[in-house]
């Protein structure tokens, strides 16, 4: 089976450069397509596609297709939906897998729209079964456990970061290089970008495909200086629940949960969370939950793989400073 | 000018939620309500027009709430209502129990398709998810359907006249950017649940709610073919739904004196799990 894969990227210094969760996809990709099944890489946009062609590479991508959109900006997701019309124009698949990021998601839903397909996002699993796509994945909360068949002729899922380890292939493919120049569709023709500014950055990883995730809640009190000293000492990113953000203690951006980011890294800590129903929405699909909460009865143990009940103003300085010791011993 | 929200009603989030042996969501419980992120849509809404009120002489502007659901989610107009839309239209037909969310939209186009040939709709205003599938596919599925511009997640909107019509413009954070985009009207917006806090319905609202009437308005009307919507016409299907298990192995423990002796336990199970 051919599979098509939105190669994500954000704009660098040095040019685009792929999120993690390309990586990911291409690797899922070359599982599903097997052989003699065609890995199809996309790539929409005019720079970074020295980085796209080592990506696709080193991930057997068999195709790397690089968009030029004309017309509209090819950033809108409509410009990206037309840039994946096109590329799917020439060289069909049954199968498209986007980044489930509010982005993803929406260009999923325009390309099922005008491709007759269905949509499955957050997909943790994907399989091919009696012919069909299927995708497996939490809803309610994280409450419930569901597969879904997609019966139109397309499917297009959204995967969830960390759904699968990236795999770099034993010997890197010579993918087929296709360039595009695509008329954009009125629809994104339509809209003028006024202005756009690059958000601040951290130095940490982004919180969507961050590997670890530290998140603060009310409990925090609004210090985060203890929750940003352990998310260093384990390489992740910092988080928040929307009491924290409302308050004004970091950023909207570090707002983890249903109306935030979604997330699901290999470790999630959280630190005077006590686990809301939105809140775990976003997060339950992490692989590994730690809490440290001062009431027992907090909801966020029902769901914690460990729990620690006690303040977080002394738990957390201590674990930074026992993993710190255990590094330098 | 004239704005349409749509309003979704879902199981309340704090309820035990689950679904039937059918795959379906259970839907229809006493605790069912409007989806919260569309009061944030209507709040966005209703501030738009009184942001502009009509010039002398023009006529008063419309705010028209629209679900697609069953014969119980007339209760989430009636809140749209209470919070002072000034509309309020219901699609309800059998066939579209079992819609996935491209079907929704397709319905929900038809309808938006129907208000504007009777009167010009400036804009179409959703949440940034409905709390029940949380696949926040619908707007972006709309807009597509429609072929109207979109303009999702923004966190501000503002509308103006100008000699080549009315432009809407607004504000959005995306994952890498903050950007102001404007395009012409008519448009789809989808709001954040950050920037629309909606207020609450006064009493006066609420008793008038109760009488206001609500158009309801079935698939021949809207010249929709059943066969195109519901469980038919939806292209996913829910092969298996299950309660998810707990964790196993799950460890609390209590940090009563000896806060080292419990970082210590939980950094050795950090490092087994290979972070430290
Ligand atoms: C429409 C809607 C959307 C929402 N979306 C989101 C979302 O996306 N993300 C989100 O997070 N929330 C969301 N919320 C809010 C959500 O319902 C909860 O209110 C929120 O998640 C609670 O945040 P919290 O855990 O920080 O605060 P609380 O629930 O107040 O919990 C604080 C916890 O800290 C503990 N604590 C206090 N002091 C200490 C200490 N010294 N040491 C250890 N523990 C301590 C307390 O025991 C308590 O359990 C949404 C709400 C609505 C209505
Ligand atoms: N059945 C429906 N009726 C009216 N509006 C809906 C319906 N389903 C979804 N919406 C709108 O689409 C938004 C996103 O929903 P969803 O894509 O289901 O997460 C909601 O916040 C609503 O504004």
């Amino acid at each position: 089976m051919d599979v098509l894969v939105l190669l994500d990227h954000h704009p660098a210094r040095e040019g685009s450069a792929p999120r993690s969760t390309a990586a990911e996809l291409l690797t899922l990709a070359r599982e599903l397509a097997g052989d003699p099944g065609a890995v199809h890489a996309a790539w929409v946009g005019d720079d970074g596609h020295g980085a796209a062609a080592e990506l696709a590479a080193a991930h057997g991508a068999d195709h790397l297709h690089l968009v030029h959109v004309e017309g509209a900006d090819d950033r809108l997701t409509a410009s990206v939906t037309d840039a994946l019309r096109a590329v799917l124009a020439a060289h069909p698949a049954p199968l498209v897998l986007l980044a489930s990021t509010f982005e993803g998601k929406e260009a999923a839903a325009r390309l099922a729209v005008q491709e007759r397909g269905g949509v499955v996002t957050d997909a943790t699993t994907v399989e091919v079964a009696d012919g069909r796509v299927v995708a497996g994945k939490a809803v309610l909360a994280g409450s419930w456990a569901t597969r879904c068949a997609v019966t139109g002729e397309l499917a297009v899922v959204t995967v969830k970061p960390h759904a699968l380890r990236a795999a770099p292939v034993a010997r890197p493919s010579q993918p087929q290089r296709h360039e595009h120049r695509v008329e954009a569709s009125a629809a994104a023709r339509a809209v003028t970008v006024v202005s756009r500014a690059p958000r601040p950055t951290s130095d940490r990883p982004s919180l969507a495909e961050a590997e670890v995730v530290v998140v603060g809640g009310r409990g925090t009190n609004g210090d985060f200086a203890p929750l940003e000293e352990l998310a260093d000492v384990l390489g992740g990113a910092v988080g928040a629940t929307r009491v924290a953000t409302d308050e004004g203690w970091i950023g909207h951006e570090a707002q983890v949960g249903q109306t935030g980011v979604t997330i699901s890294p290999r470790l999630y800590v959280g630190a005077g969370v006590s686990g809301a129903v939105h809140h775990r929405g976003g997060m339950d699909a992490s692989v590994t939950v730690v809490a440290v909460n001062e009431d027992a009865d907090a909801p966020i143990f029902e769901f914690a793989d460990y729990g620690v009940v006690g303040d977080l103003t002394e738990v957390v300085p201590a674990l930074s400073a026992e993993l710190r010791r255990r590094r330098s011993s | 000018m004239r704005v349409v929200v749509c309003v979704k009603h879902v199981p309340d989030i704090q309820s035990a939620r689950s679904f039937r042996p059918d795959g379906l969501l259970a839907r229809g419980g006493e605790d069912d309500t409007l989806n919260e992120l569309d009061e944030d849509a209507l709040e966005a809404g209703l501030r738009l027009v009184e942001a502009h009120p009509p010039a002398g002489g023009a006529p008063p502007h419309d705010v028209t709430v629209l679900t697609v659901g069953p014969a119980a989610a007339v209760d989430a107009l009636r809140r749209g209502l209470a919070m002072g839309a000034t509309t309020a239209v219901h699609v309800a037909d059998e066939a579209v129990a079992g819609s996935d969310a491209l079907a929704t939209a397709r319905v929900l186009a038809a309808a938006v398709r129907h208000l504007h040939a009777q009167e010009p709709v400036d804009v179409v205003v959703a949440g940034m998810a409905g709390l029940d599938g949380l696949t926040s596919l619908v707007p972006a599925a709309l807009a597509a359907e429609l072929d109207w511009p979109q303009l999702t997640l923004v966190d501000r909107v503002d509308v103006a006249d100008g000699p080549d019509g009315r432009t809407v413009s607004v504000r959005r954070e995306t994952s890498a950017d903050v950007e102001e985009l404007t395009a012409p009207a008519p448009v789809v917006l989808s709001v954040t649940d950050q920037a629309f806090r909606a207020r609450f319905p006064a009493f006066k609202g609420i008793l008038a709610a109760r009488k206001a009437p609500v158009t309801v308005l079935d698939l021949a009307a809207l010249g929709v073919d059943g066969a195109s919507v519901g469980l038919d016409g939806s292209t996913t299907r829910v092969l298996e739904a299950a309660p998810r298990p707990q964790r196993p192995g799950r460890v609390v423990v209590t940090d009563t004196a000896d806060t080292d002796a419990v970082v210590r336990d939980l950094a050795d199970y950090l490092a087994a799990k290979g972070f430290a």
